[in-house]
Protein backbone atom coordinates (compact mmCIF):
# COMPACT_ATOMS: atom_id res chain seq x y z
CA UNK A 1 0.00 0.00 0.00
CA UNK A 2 1.22 3.49 -0.81
CA UNK A 3 2.36 5.67 2.05
CA UNK A 4 0.34 8.86 2.30
CA UNK A 5 1.96 12.12 3.28
CA UNK A 6 0.59 13.57 6.51
CA UNK A 7 -1.04 16.67 4.99
CA UNK A 8 -2.72 14.48 2.42
CA UNK A 9 -3.79 11.99 5.07
CA UNK A 10 -5.37 14.74 7.14
CA UNK A 11 -7.15 16.13 4.10
CA UNK A 12 -8.41 12.62 3.35
CA UNK A 13 -9.54 12.19 6.94
CA UNK A 14 -11.53 15.43 6.57
CA UNK A 15 -13.12 14.08 3.42
CA UNK A 16 -13.85 10.80 5.18
CA UNK A 17 -15.55 12.61 8.06
CA UNK A 18 -17.50 14.72 5.59
CA UNK A 19 -18.55 11.54 3.87
CA UNK A 20 -19.57 9.80 7.08
CA UNK A 21 -23.18 10.81 6.55
CA UNK A 22 -23.15 8.67 3.45
CA UNK A 23 -21.53 5.71 5.19
CA UNK A 24 -23.89 3.24 3.56
CA UNK A 25 -22.41 4.16 0.19
CA UNK A 26 -18.75 3.52 1.10
CA UNK A 27 -18.09 -0.15 1.57
CA UNK A 28 -16.24 -1.38 4.65
CA UNK A 29 -14.91 -4.24 2.52
CA UNK A 30 -11.49 -3.93 0.86
CA UNK A 31 -9.91 -6.30 -1.63
CA UNK A 32 -6.11 -6.16 -1.52
CA UNK A 33 -3.07 -7.92 -3.01
CA UNK A 34 -5.19 -9.67 -5.64
CA UNK A 35 -3.46 -11.72 -8.35
CA UNK A 36 -4.03 -14.58 -10.75
CA UNK A 37 -1.71 -17.51 -11.37
CA UNK A 38 -1.62 -18.01 -15.14
CA UNK A 39 -1.63 -21.50 -16.62
CA UNK A 40 -1.12 -22.41 -20.27
CA UNK A 41 -3.44 -24.23 -22.70
CA UNK A 42 -6.51 -22.32 -21.45
CA UNK A 43 -6.42 -24.43 -18.28
CA UNK A 44 -8.32 -23.13 -15.25
CA UNK A 45 -6.35 -20.47 -13.36
CA UNK A 46 -6.51 -19.50 -9.69
CA UNK A 47 -7.24 -16.05 -8.26
CA UNK A 48 -6.01 -14.95 -4.85
CA UNK A 49 -6.56 -11.86 -2.66
CA UNK A 50 -6.87 -10.62 0.88
CA UNK A 51 -10.41 -9.50 1.67
CA UNK A 52 -10.68 -7.18 4.64
CA UNK A 53 -13.83 -6.22 6.47
CA UNK A 54 -13.49 -2.94 8.38
CA UNK A 55 -17.16 -2.95 9.26
CA UNK A 56 -18.89 -3.80 12.55
CA UNK A 57 -20.76 -6.76 11.10
CA UNK A 58 -19.52 -9.95 9.49
CA UNK A 59 -19.95 -10.15 5.73
CA UNK A 60 -20.30 -13.18 3.52
CA UNK A 61 -18.46 -13.63 0.24
CA UNK A 62 -20.70 -15.71 -2.00
CA UNK A 63 -18.81 -15.77 -5.28
CA UNK A 64 -17.40 -13.81 -8.17
CA UNK A 65 -17.69 -13.28 -11.88
CA UNK A 66 -15.41 -11.84 -14.48
CA UNK A 67 -15.74 -10.50 -18.01
CA UNK A 68 -12.41 -12.21 -18.72
CA UNK A 69 -13.53 -15.72 -17.72
CA UNK A 70 -16.67 -17.73 -18.44
CA UNK A 71 -16.83 -18.91 -14.85
CA UNK A 72 -15.33 -18.04 -11.46
CA UNK A 73 -15.89 -20.48 -8.60
CA UNK A 74 -14.94 -20.18 -4.95
CA UNK A 75 -12.91 -23.27 -4.03
CA UNK A 76 -10.88 -24.56 -1.15
CA UNK A 77 -7.88 -26.91 -1.31
CA UNK A 78 -7.15 -29.13 1.64
CA UNK A 79 -4.63 -31.77 2.62
CA UNK A 80 -6.52 -34.62 4.26
CA UNK A 81 -5.38 -38.17 4.99
CA UNK A 82 -2.31 -37.70 2.82
CA UNK A 83 -4.37 -36.43 -0.08
CA UNK A 84 -4.77 -33.10 -1.82
CA UNK A 85 -8.46 -32.39 -2.35
CA UNK A 86 -10.46 -29.48 -3.68
CA UNK A 87 -14.04 -28.60 -2.80
CA UNK A 88 -16.51 -25.96 -3.88
CA UNK A 89 -17.39 -23.39 -1.22
CA UNK A 90 -20.86 -21.79 -1.15
CA UNK A 91 -19.92 -18.82 1.00
CA UNK A 92 -17.07 -17.55 3.07
CA UNK A 93 -17.68 -15.44 6.15
CA UNK A 94 -15.39 -12.53 6.95
CA UNK A 95 -15.64 -11.47 10.60
CA UNK A 96 -16.19 -7.85 11.65
CA UNK A 97 -12.85 -6.02 11.67
CA UNK A 98 -11.21 -9.13 10.27
CA UNK A 99 -9.87 -10.49 7.03
CA UNK A 100 -9.63 -13.70 5.07
CA UNK A 101 -6.77 -14.67 2.84
CA UNK A 102 -7.42 -16.41 -0.44
CA UNK A 103 -3.95 -17.91 -0.89
CA UNK A 104 -2.23 -20.89 -2.57
CA UNK A 105 -3.10 -24.16 -0.84
CA UNK A 106 -6.37 -22.83 0.65
CA UNK A 107 -9.28 -20.69 -0.50
CA UNK A 108 -9.09 -19.42 -4.09
CA UNK A 109 -11.21 -18.53 -7.07
CA UNK A 110 -11.02 -21.08 -9.85
CA UNK A 111 -11.18 -19.05 -13.07
CA UNK A 112 -12.30 -21.10 -16.07
CA UNK A 113 -12.96 -20.69 -19.78
CA UNK A 114 -11.09 -17.44 -20.50
CA UNK A 115 -13.13 -15.32 -22.90
CA UNK A 116 -9.98 -14.16 -24.73
CA UNK A 117 -6.30 -15.16 -24.68
CA UNK A 118 -4.75 -14.20 -21.33
CA UNK A 119 -1.02 -14.18 -20.58
CA UNK A 120 1.28 -13.22 -17.72
CA UNK A 121 1.55 -9.43 -17.45
CA UNK A 122 -2.12 -8.88 -18.33
CA UNK A 123 -4.66 -7.61 -15.84
CA UNK A 124 -8.10 -9.13 -15.38
CA UNK A 125 -11.30 -7.77 -13.92
CA UNK A 126 -13.04 -9.60 -11.10
CA UNK A 127 -16.34 -8.70 -9.47
CA UNK A 128 -16.82 -10.11 -5.99
CA UNK A 129 -20.34 -10.82 -4.75
CA UNK A 130 -21.48 -10.63 -1.14
CA UNK A 131 -24.57 -12.06 0.56
CA UNK A 132 -26.13 -8.64 1.18
CA UNK A 133 -26.14 -7.96 -2.56
CA UNK A 134 -23.06 -5.78 -2.50
CA UNK A 135 -20.53 -6.18 -5.30
CA UNK A 136 -16.91 -5.05 -5.42
CA UNK A 137 -14.83 -4.54 -8.54
CA UNK A 138 -11.17 -5.47 -8.53
CA UNK A 139 -8.40 -5.52 -11.13
CA UNK A 140 -5.81 -8.22 -10.61
CA UNK A 141 -2.44 -8.74 -12.32
CA UNK A 142 -1.81 -12.06 -14.06
CA UNK A 143 1.47 -13.63 -12.92
CA UNK A 144 3.48 -16.50 -14.45
CA UNK A 145 2.72 -20.12 -13.52
CA UNK A 146 5.76 -20.33 -11.25
CA UNK A 147 5.12 -17.06 -9.35
CA UNK A 148 5.62 -17.47 -5.59
CA UNK B 1 -0.14 -36.50 3.97
CA UNK B 2 -0.87 -35.17 7.42
CA UNK B 3 1.79 -35.45 10.07
CA UNK B 4 -0.23 -37.91 12.13
CA UNK B 5 -0.86 -40.08 9.08
CA UNK B 6 2.77 -39.98 8.14
CA UNK B 7 3.72 -41.04 11.63
CA UNK B 8 1.31 -43.95 11.56
CA UNK B 9 2.55 -44.99 8.15
CA UNK B 10 6.16 -44.66 9.15
CA UNK B 11 6.10 -46.25 12.58
CA UNK B 12 7.72 -49.47 11.31
CA UNK B 13 10.30 -47.36 9.48
CA UNK B 14 11.05 -45.41 12.64
CA UNK B 15 11.45 -48.62 14.60
CA UNK B 16 13.95 -49.89 12.05
CA UNK B 17 15.80 -46.61 12.23
CA UNK B 18 16.04 -46.77 16.01
CA UNK B 19 17.52 -50.26 15.76
CA UNK B 20 19.97 -49.04 13.15
CA UNK B 21 20.90 -46.17 15.44
CA UNK B 22 22.43 -48.65 17.91
CA UNK B 23 25.26 -49.40 15.49
CA UNK B 24 25.67 -46.06 13.73
CA UNK B 25 23.90 -42.72 13.81
CA UNK B 26 21.37 -42.27 10.99
CA UNK B 27 21.88 -39.26 8.70
CA UNK B 28 19.99 -36.22 9.93
CA UNK B 29 17.20 -36.22 7.35
CA UNK B 30 14.63 -33.43 7.49
CA UNK B 31 12.07 -35.49 5.54
CA UNK B 32 10.82 -38.99 6.29
CA UNK B 33 13.35 -41.73 5.55
CA UNK B 34 11.46 -44.41 3.58
CA UNK B 35 14.46 -46.49 2.50
CA UNK B 36 13.34 -50.10 2.16
CA UNK B 37 9.68 -49.19 2.78
CA UNK B 38 8.58 -48.08 -0.67
CA UNK B 39 9.28 -49.85 -3.97
CA UNK B 40 11.98 -48.77 -6.43
CA UNK B 41 11.08 -46.37 -9.22
CA UNK B 42 9.50 -48.48 -11.95
CA UNK B 43 7.02 -47.53 -14.68
CA UNK B 44 6.07 -47.72 -18.34
CA UNK B 45 4.45 -44.40 -19.25
CA UNK B 46 4.38 -41.69 -21.93
CA UNK B 47 6.39 -38.50 -21.46
CA UNK B 48 5.13 -34.99 -22.19
CA UNK B 49 7.05 -35.11 -25.48
CA UNK B 50 4.89 -38.09 -26.51
CA UNK B 51 7.65 -40.70 -26.20
CA UNK B 52 7.38 -43.96 -24.24
CA UNK B 53 9.53 -43.76 -21.11
CA UNK B 54 10.48 -46.16 -18.35
CA UNK B 55 12.17 -45.64 -15.01
CA UNK B 56 15.42 -46.89 -16.60
CA UNK B 57 15.56 -43.61 -18.54
CA UNK B 58 16.06 -41.80 -15.22
CA UNK B 59 18.69 -44.08 -13.67
CA UNK B 60 21.69 -41.94 -12.81
CA UNK B 61 19.47 -39.01 -11.82
CA UNK B 62 17.90 -38.12 -8.48
CA UNK B 63 14.12 -37.97 -8.86
CA UNK B 64 11.49 -35.93 -7.01
CA UNK B 65 8.08 -37.37 -7.98
CA UNK B 66 4.65 -35.82 -7.43
CA UNK B 67 1.19 -36.96 -8.56
CA UNK B 68 -1.17 -34.29 -9.89
CA UNK B 69 -3.13 -33.09 -12.93
CA UNK B 70 -3.25 -30.03 -15.14
CA UNK B 71 -6.85 -28.97 -14.36
CA UNK B 72 -5.57 -28.29 -10.84
CA UNK B 73 -4.98 -24.55 -10.60
CA UNK B 74 -4.08 -24.26 -6.93
CA UNK B 75 -2.35 -27.06 -5.06
CA UNK B 76 -0.48 -28.69 -7.99
CA UNK B 77 1.07 -25.35 -9.03
CA UNK B 78 1.84 -24.70 -5.35
CA UNK B 79 3.79 -27.97 -5.14
CA UNK B 80 5.53 -27.48 -8.51
CA UNK B 81 6.53 -23.91 -7.55
CA UNK B 82 7.83 -25.39 -4.32
CA UNK B 83 9.94 -27.94 -6.21
CA UNK B 84 11.11 -25.18 -8.57
CA UNK B 85 12.25 -23.30 -5.43
CA UNK B 86 14.11 -26.43 -4.27
CA UNK B 87 15.88 -26.58 -7.66
CA UNK B 88 16.97 -22.96 -7.30
CA UNK B 89 18.41 -23.71 -3.86
CA UNK B 90 20.28 -26.73 -5.21
CA UNK B 91 22.29 -24.51 -7.58
CA UNK B 92 24.65 -26.59 -9.76
CA UNK B 93 23.37 -29.84 -8.16
CA UNK B 94 19.98 -29.21 -9.80
CA UNK B 95 21.34 -30.67 -13.04
CA UNK B 96 21.52 -34.06 -11.32
CA UNK B 97 17.86 -33.89 -10.26
CA UNK B 98 14.69 -34.54 -12.24
CA UNK B 99 11.12 -33.69 -11.23
CA UNK B 100 8.50 -36.20 -12.40
CA UNK B 101 4.91 -34.94 -12.51
CA UNK B 102 2.69 -38.01 -12.89
CA UNK B 103 -0.81 -37.22 -14.15
CA UNK B 104 -3.70 -38.82 -12.29
CA UNK B 105 -6.05 -37.50 -14.99
CA UNK B 106 -4.84 -39.31 -18.13
CA UNK B 107 -8.13 -38.67 -19.95
CA UNK B 108 -7.61 -34.90 -20.09
CA UNK B 109 -3.82 -34.82 -19.74
CA UNK B 110 -2.54 -35.47 -23.23
CA UNK B 111 1.25 -35.19 -23.66
CA UNK B 112 0.68 -31.81 -25.40
CA UNK B 113 -1.26 -30.21 -22.51
CA UNK B 114 1.08 -31.77 -19.98
CA UNK B 115 4.10 -30.39 -21.85
CA UNK B 116 2.78 -26.82 -21.78
CA UNK B 117 1.88 -27.18 -18.12
CA UNK B 118 5.16 -28.58 -16.77
CA UNK B 119 7.48 -26.35 -18.83
CA UNK B 120 5.69 -23.30 -17.40
CA UNK B 121 7.14 -24.20 -13.98
CA UNK B 122 10.69 -25.51 -14.37
CA UNK B 123 12.90 -26.89 -17.16
CA UNK B 124 13.75 -29.97 -15.05
CA UNK B 125 10.17 -31.27 -14.91
CA UNK B 126 9.06 -34.23 -17.02
CA UNK B 127 5.32 -34.82 -17.26
CA UNK B 128 4.17 -38.45 -17.36
CA UNK B 129 0.83 -39.76 -18.53
CA UNK B 130 -0.49 -43.09 -19.81
CA UNK B 131 -3.52 -45.30 -20.03
CA UNK B 132 -5.85 -45.28 -17.02
CA UNK B 133 -4.58 -48.81 -16.22
CA UNK B 134 -0.93 -47.71 -16.31
CA UNK B 135 -1.65 -44.70 -14.09
CA UNK B 136 -3.67 -46.77 -11.62
CA UNK B 137 -0.83 -49.30 -11.36
CA UNK B 138 1.71 -46.52 -10.81
CA UNK B 139 -0.38 -44.85 -8.09
CA UNK B 140 -0.99 -48.22 -6.39
CA UNK B 141 2.73 -48.96 -6.35
CA UNK B 142 3.37 -45.83 -4.29
CA UNK B 143 0.16 -46.07 -2.23
CA UNK B 144 -0.80 -42.78 -3.85
CA UNK B 145 -4.51 -43.57 -4.20
CA UNK B 146 -6.49 -41.06 -6.20
CA UNK B 147 -10.14 -40.69 -7.07
CA UNK B 148 -12.14 -38.62 -9.48
CA UNK B 149 -14.72 -36.47 -7.71
CA UNK B 150 -18.31 -36.04 -8.92
CA UNK B 151 -18.70 -34.37 -12.29
CA UNK B 152 -19.90 -30.76 -12.19
CA UNK B 153 -22.70 -29.27 -14.29
CA UNK B 154 -20.18 -27.91 -16.81
CA UNK B 155 -18.60 -31.34 -17.30
CA UNK B 156 -15.54 -30.46 -15.24
CA UNK B 157 -14.30 -32.55 -12.36
CA UNK B 158 -11.59 -32.53 -9.70
CA UNK B 159 -9.26 -35.37 -8.79
CA UNK B 160 -8.21 -35.95 -5.19
CA UNK B 161 -4.66 -37.25 -5.14
CA UNK B 162 -1.67 -38.00 -2.92
CA UNK B 163 0.18 -34.95 -1.62
CA UNK B 164 3.46 -36.89 -1.31
CA UNK B 165 6.78 -35.79 -2.79
CA UNK B 166 8.70 -39.04 -3.36
CA UNK B 167 12.48 -38.79 -3.61
CA UNK B 168 14.55 -41.54 -5.30
CA UNK B 169 18.32 -41.95 -5.56
CA UNK B 170 20.28 -42.54 -8.77
CA UNK B 171 19.72 -46.31 -8.49
CA UNK B 172 15.95 -45.73 -8.36
CA UNK B 173 15.61 -46.65 -4.68
CA UNK B 174 12.89 -44.75 -2.77
CA UNK B 175 14.71 -42.77 -0.08
CA UNK B 176 12.59 -39.92 1.29
CA UNK B 177 8.99 -38.82 1.49
CA UNK B 178 7.82 -35.26 2.04
CA UNK B 179 4.98 -32.91 1.11
CA UNK B 180 4.72 -29.26 0.10
CA UNK B 181 4.35 -28.59 3.85
CA UNK B 182 8.10 -29.27 4.13
CA UNK B 183 10.04 -26.09 3.36
CA UNK B 184 12.22 -25.73 0.26
CA UNK B 185 15.20 -25.49 2.62
CA UNK B 186 14.35 -28.84 4.23
CA UNK B 187 13.86 -30.59 0.89
CA UNK B 188 17.01 -29.03 -0.63
CA UNK B 189 18.98 -30.01 2.50
CA UNK B 190 18.02 -33.66 2.10
CA UNK B 191 18.62 -33.79 -1.66
CA UNK B 192 22.08 -32.25 -1.12
CA UNK B 193 22.77 -34.85 1.57
CA UNK B 194 21.75 -37.65 -0.83
CA UNK B 195 23.99 -36.25 -3.58
CA UNK B 196 26.84 -35.81 -1.07
CA UNK B 197 26.58 -39.43 0.11
CA UNK B 198 27.09 -40.70 -3.41
CA UNK B 199 29.90 -38.44 -4.54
Amino acid sequence: MKKLSYPFAFASLGLLLAGAAFATQSSPIKVEHGWVRWLPANLPAAGYAVIRNDGDRPVKLTGADSSDYGMAMLHRSMQQHGKDTMAMVDALSIPAHGEIKLAPGGYHFMLMDATHPIKPGDTVHITLHFADGETLQATWPVKPANAE
Amino acid sequence: MTVSNLRLFLLPALGALLLAACSHAPPPWQLNDVRGHLPDLQFNLTSDTGKPVTAADFRGEYVMMYFGYTHCPDVCPLTLVHLHGVMQKLGAEADKVRILFVSVDPTRDTPQVLHQYVTAFDPHIVGLTGTPQQITAMAKRYRAAFNQDAQQSNGGYEVSHSSGIYIFDTAGHARLLGTSADTTDEIAHDVKLLVGQDS
